[in-house]
Order: C-alpha cells, then structure tokens, then sequence
C-alpha cells in the first residue's frame, strides 16, 4: 500500500508552502480582491518561473512532465494561499482541453505558451441561471464563427483564450454540441465584468458577434469532452478546497485557544471542540478523496468519473462547512471586512460552483456509481 | 502512488493466503452478529478451536514478540493478516478474544509480574481463557475515573466491594483486569489501582444486560466481599490511572473500524433499485439521489483514510491522528442510513425480520446504532479526544481535580 504523497512531492508542497506564505499574503490576495483586478500579475510571473503551470505539461509541449500528483500538490498550496491568478481556469480547464482534445498542431501552438505563464486560459459553460445541460447552450458555432453569450467566466476578464462549449449542429442534445478555442482579443469579442461574490477571482460575462474560434476535437462530442476535462478539474480543485479547509480549522483553532471569554479560552467549550472536530472529520474524509481522485488522475484510471465526483462532493462540503464555521466561531469580529475570514467563505462558495454545483456532482456521482456497478 | 503491496508484504501476504485456504475453510463462522452469539456454546467452541489453530501456527498475535508466541512481526503484516482473514466466515471467530487479547494481556505484560506473565499470556493467547475489563461503572461511563468499586487491603489480601456495568464478554470469560478505588480522600485519578482475578471467584456475579435491541452482549458484573491477594495488582497503589492509560491506548491502537455491520451504500442502493415511491423508482428520485451520494462520500473517505493508515504501517511510520476519526463516522452513519432506508420501505419499514422488506437488514441496522453511538467511547467524548488530542485545544474547566473523591458532588 502506497496511498500518500512522495518525499519528493512532500518537498515540493514545503517549497510552494514556504514561497507562497512569503508572496502571497492576505495583502496580495486583498490587493485584488478591493480593486478592479482581474488577478495579481506579479504572483502571476514568479509562479511561472517556478515552473508550475507546467507540472503536468509533457516535456514535449514546453512543460516539466512531472505529473499530476505533483500539481496535485501545488493546487492544495494554492488553495491555502487563496492565490488571486488564474491558475485554475488556466491550467486544470484550459490546458486539460487542450491534452483531451486539441489536435497535435493546436496542442503545440498554446500548450507551451500555458507553461510558461504567457498565456491565461479559461472555460466557459453556463449561459444563464440553473443547471447546465445539453439544452441550455445556445451559443452557435458554424462556420468556424462564434455567436451568443457565456456568463460567470471565472477569470474571463483576463484570459487571453477560451474554450467553450458550442452547439455545433441542429442535432438534439449532446449530439449536437462541440467545443471551439476562441480568442478572446480578437474581432467580435466584448467582455464585461460581472458583479460576483469573490472578487479575488474576477467573473465575466462573454458576448460572440460572429467571432471566428477553431473547433477542439470533433462537432458532436463537445459534452462528453467538457465532461471528461471537469472531471480532472474537479480533482484538482479539490485540493485546493482541502488547502482553503484546513487553512479555516487552523484559523477557528487559533482564535479558540486565544479568545476568552466567561474568564476562560472559548475553545475550551464543548460547543467549539465538537463544531472543530468536527470540521477536522470532514477535513480528513475530503482529503482522503482527494487522495484517491489524485490517484485515479496518475493512472487515468476506469474509477476516474466516482473518484472526481466524491472528491468534488466531499471537498465542497468540507470547506463550507469550514468557512462558515470559521466565522461563527470568531463570532462578531469575524464578519468583518478587516479580518481575513471573509475572504475564505467567499472562496469557498465560488470554488463550490464553479465547476458546477455540488447537486449536480451528487448527481452525476450516483449516476457513475451506477453504471459501475452495471458493469 | 499505488496500491499495491511491497515485495516483503507479497511475501507475506502469500504466506498467509496459503495457510487460511489450507486450514480456515472449515472452521466455522460467526453468522451475521458475532456479538449475539458470544454467548452461545457451539459459537464459543468453534472460536476456541480455530484460536488455538492460530495460535499454534504463530499468527494469533502477529506484533507480539515470538518469546510470548506472537509472530514478530509489524502492524502493516497484522493488517493483512486481518484482511486475509476477513474473506473467511471464520474472521468472526476472533471477537471473543480481541478485548483480552487486545487490552487486557498487554496491561499484564507491561505491569503484572514474570510468573503471572508465564501462567497467563499463552493460554489466553491459544483461546483457553477469556478476559475481559471491568472499568465502566454505574456512575462512571464516559467519565471512567469517577468509578466507586471500593478495594481495601487487610494485611496481604484486597477485599473487593462494588459493580461493574457494560463489561463486554464478562458471562464467557475466565479473569477480569479490574480497576478500582482505593482512597476516597485523594483527587479522584489518584486514588485508583488495577489488578487482575478471576471471574471465578467466590463473590463475583455476573448478569446480562438485555439490551434496547434484545440483545445480550453486555453484562453488569457485581462484586461483594471479593478476596484477591496483593500479588494480583497491576502497578502501584494509587497508580491505577496511569495503568488504564495503558490499556486504553492499547485500544486505540487497533487499525480499521469495520463496523456496521455490513450496512452501507451498495446495500441502499440495492433497495432503492427494488422500491417504487410517488414518482417512480427510487432510485430515480433526486433526494435519494442526494443522500446516496452523501453517505457514499463519507464511507469512500473512511476507506481511503484507512488506506492513509495503512500506507504509514507499510512505511514503518506511526499512523497519523486521522485513524481517530472511524468510529465517529461510521455510528451516525448507520443510524441515519438505516432510518432513511426505513422511510423509503414505507409503512413496511416498521415490520422486522423476515417480514421485513431486506428480511429487515435496516431494521436491525438502526436498532442497533444508538449503542454504536455509545460504546467505546461516545460521540461526544471522541469528538473532546479529537479537539483536545488531535487539535490541541485546552481542556474543559475540571470542577473535580485536586479535591478529594469523597468529597465530589455526585447526583444520583
């Protein structure tokens, strides 16, 4: 049994953690988080010069090669740090579209300019409230040009490319849907910024007038492939969930030990021990899930669609559960503008959706355990 | 990362293999409920013998040294022994043995003396004699140190005055350990000593708790005016504290948490497969739907986290505090599981047994989870170890330290 990390990963993660708690402080996350910002631009820099937009990359693409466990690892960092870049949108979504679908020419053409940090992705769904399924994209794909609206594009405001999903043909359903790679600087793109409840990760909505985009992978697969990539998103959104989990119990577990009250540390009350040993469970259930999702990413394994569901389902709960109780147990100073809680609530309901709500992942979880036990 | 075994567990877990399918295949099993039937002979009979077989083969104990009849082996080779095992009806056949086995024999070998070590260790080891351990009490459950089983001594002899409750196993075994009061006047963790007697002897009682199940598992031992020589004391007078803490994390050191009883996810989605509700098949139905993935999410983080666990044994590493979190999962979760599988059954979730729809598999489940809940430690005290242990949070404020036992306010 080998189910953890290697002491060359376990290197990494203490390398990223001791670079990001110097770089990436409340400071630089507020920094976007209070201004018109899309990300942090420097942060931005030095990340790519650590070389981990790449971890995954192969070698022949312009990337280190490492592998997934060890961007696995960086994404919990990141997920601690609350990093304000769009390394998410950029590399879980953009550049996984790219290495499930794009063709070799397309693969090297952006690719390398992902590893090397000159290019900011990102993955447009959503077209209006509710779930997203089939019937819901509207926006057109025909004659390599792009017409219609995406909304809550997370990181859309900065991204230089976007994959989307397109209804590429007049059949019904899946069946009639693609994806295009569309960029996002050229003709009859408009952006504009949307009003959301984390701006530390700036959401945009997309309007096409006949923008030209080129097809990823084949007219008529575009929701199988948006599925495979969230699949592998969610996995490696998990850890970052993880991080910004544990970050809050570290945080509700400081303040329990410093605060008093009644002429004595609040967490020696009941009440808070049971509502952190309780995070601490969810926590280590959402870690462990994530663990197996990590696993199933290396291998690219047949479980893959369970263990990306479980992880998604398991580290949204955790870090709910984590930041709101954060702030109950700081009580009246932690709904502050001032004191960093926020900031976490604030992330973790955005992480907790952006990928697609933890309904629909409950949803799409039974219906893989289902067709596992089917087969 | 992988799951696979080493090429020393390989080895190992080959060994193992070979020997259960030679010689498990026709020692019995425990049926569904092992603990029901701890009590019942011919159950008792095919235990002894297929822990004797064990026993003789070196595979009883596998981290005790071999001086004491144990295998000398490391925790990750007990892991696999018990998954080994695990695939044979016989794997039930341990229970009767695990509290003595498990707590109580190691106690003896840390504190008792070298002859009482000699005279004990190895027939409880082949399943000749049974142990159990009498802490809880009537007045100390969850706060065990607030026991009153009076001992006092009259020259080289102890007499015993008391009762014990929720003592698993008390009506089959043959000794006890047993921790009593020995100073009222001191502050109550210091005023405790163990020993060890047999159940035997003249002034021990023992009666069978019937519990809210209908089942049997537990028992109230009483004691009135038991003898037991001082050369049966386990540590130093007044120590009895520090000697419990011992067995106790002999306890928690035990890997798994396999308990439930075989009630989870698949089998709830098996029932919701067979069901019609309002709106079509069960299965179907979105808040179904969302429950099963819930509780799914749950079990599968159990699993892996015993995989953690199990991943730091391979690598000779002391597990981490996540192997704390099992039992404070899988209780409530049987609880809930079972009552929302009763709900789906409709007004025949009230039937059981054979009446019932899954010949009453949920019934059973939730009948028996409130003691789940409760046994070996509740919720409520796990989740203090887990904020005090694990966290490092500040204890509760103790109205009860530094003032003598006697003096305590005690209720009713």
């Amino acid at each position: 049994m080998n189910f953890d990390f290697s002491d060359d990963q376990k290197m990494l993660r203490d390398q990223a953690r001791r670079f990001l708690t110097e770089k990436c402080t409340a400071k630089t996350v507020r920094k976007v988080f209070e201004s018109d910002a899309g990300h942090d631009a420097t942060l931005w820099k030095q990340i790519a010069e650590m070389g981990w937009h790449g971890t995954a990359i192969p070698e022949n693409y312009g990337g280190l090669g490492l592998g997934y466990l060890e961007l696995c690892v960086v994404a919990e960092e990141l997920g601690r740090a609350l990093a304000p870049v769009p390394f998410s949108s950029t590399v879980y979504l953009f550049a996984e579209a790219l290495l499930a679908a794009g063709s070799e020419e397309q693969k090297k053409k952006y690719l390398p300019k992902v590893a090397s940090g000159e290019l900011i992705g990102t993955f447009a769904r959503a077209e209006g409230p509710g779930a997203v399924t089939p019937k819901s994209i509207r926006l057109s794909f025909k004659g390599g040009k792009l017409s219609g609206k995406k909304i809550a594009v997370a990181d859309g405001l900065d991204a230089d490319y976007a994959v989307v999903l397109a209804r590429t043909g007049d059949e019904a359903g899946e069946r009639g849907l693609g994806l295009a790679l569309v960029d996002l600087k050229g003709p009859g793109v408009t952006r504009r910024v949307e009003d959301s409840i984390d701006p530390s990760r700036k959401h945009a909505e997309l309007s096409f007038d006949n923008a030209p985009a080129e097809a990823l992978g084949k007219a008529g697969e575009g929701w199988d492939l948006a599925n495979a990539v969230l699949n592998r998103a969610a996995i490696l959104t998990a850890f970052e969930q993880v991080g910004g989990a544990d970050i809050c119990l570290a945080m509700a577990k400081d303040y329990a030990m410093t605060r008093y009250a009644f002429g004595r540390p609040i967490g020696s009350f009941q009440a808070i021990k049971h509502k952190l040993a309780e995070m601490y469970v969810n926590n280590e259930l959402a870690r462990s899930n994530a663990y197996y999702g990590a696993w199933a990413l290396l291998t690219n394994a047949r479980e893959l669609p369970v263990a990306a569901a479980a992880a998604r389902v398991s580290a949204t709960q955790a870090f709910d559960y984590a930041a709101k109780e954060n702030i109950q147990t700081h009580g009246g100073i932690g709904f502050t503008w001032e004191v960093d809680c926020h900031l976490f609530y604030k992330r973790s309901r955005e992480l907790g959706l952006v990928l697609g709500s933890q309904r629909s992942w409950k949803d799409k979880l039974v219906n893989a355990l289902e067709l596992s036990n089917a087969a | 990362m992988d799951f696979e075994d080493t090429k020393e567990e390989a080895a190992f877990r080959a060994e193992v293999r070979k020997w259960l399918d030679a010689n498990a295949k026709n020692a019995g099993g425990g049926g569904d409920d092992a603990l029901a039937e701890r009590a019942d002979k011919e159950f008792l009979k095919r235990a002894k013998a297929w822990q004797a077989r064990k026993a003789d083969a070196g595979y009883a104990r596998i981290t005790w040294p071999k001086e004491v009849g144990g295998y000398g082996g490391t925790p990750i080779q007990q892991v696999i022994f018990s998954q080994e095992e695990g695939r044979f009806d016989a794997a039930n056949l341990g229970s009767p043995f695990a509290i003595g086995l498990g707590m109580c024999i190691p106690t003896l070998m840390a504190y008792g003396a070298k002859d009482a070590v000699a005279r004990y260790v190895k027939p409880a080891l082949h399943g000749e004699e049974i142990w159990c351990q009498l802490f809880s009490e009537p007045a100390g459950g969850s706060d065990v140190a607030g026991l009153r089983t009076r001992a006092e001594k009259n020259g080289d002899t102890w007499t015993i005055n008391g009762q014990k409750i929720w003592t698993t196993g008390a009506q089959i075994s043959d000794y006890g350990i047993l921790l009593t009061r020995t100073d009222p006047n001191a502050p109550k963790h210091k005023g405790l000593t163990m020993f060890y007697l047999s159940m035997k002897a003249p002034g021990v009682e023992v009666r069978p708790i019937k519990q809210a199940s209908g089942q049997s598992g537990f028992n109230e031992v009483f004691f009135t005016d038991v003898k037991i020589p001082d050369s049966q004391r386990l540590g130093e007078v007044g120590q009895g504290w520090q000697v419990a803490l011992t067995t106790l994390m002999h306890e928690r050191l035990a890997v798994g948490g396999g308990q439930g009883g075989g009630l989870d996810v698949p089998q709830l989605m098996g029932l919701a497969r067979t069901l019609e509700l309002e709106d079509g098949p069960a299965i179907k139905n979105a808040a179904v739907r969302e429950k099963i993935a819930d509780w799914y999410v749950r079990s599968a983080g159990l699993k892996y986290t015993t995989y953690r666990t199990m991943t730091a044994l391979s690598r000779g590493q002391q597990p981490g505090p996540e192997a704390s979190i099992a039992k404070i999962v899988v209780a409530p979760k049987l609880q809930d599981l079972s009552a929302f599988a009763m709900e789906l059954e409709g007004e025949a979730g009230a039937l059981k047994g054979a009446d019932a729809p899954a010949h009453g598999a949920f019934q059973m489940g939730w009948m028996s989870s409130p003691g789940l809940r409760i046994a070996g430690g509740t919720d409520e005290i796990l989740k203090n170890i887990i904020a005090e242990r694990v966290l490092g949070l500040p204890q509760d404020v103790r109205v009860d330290k530094d003032v003598p036992f006697n003096k305590l306010p005690s209720g009713k």
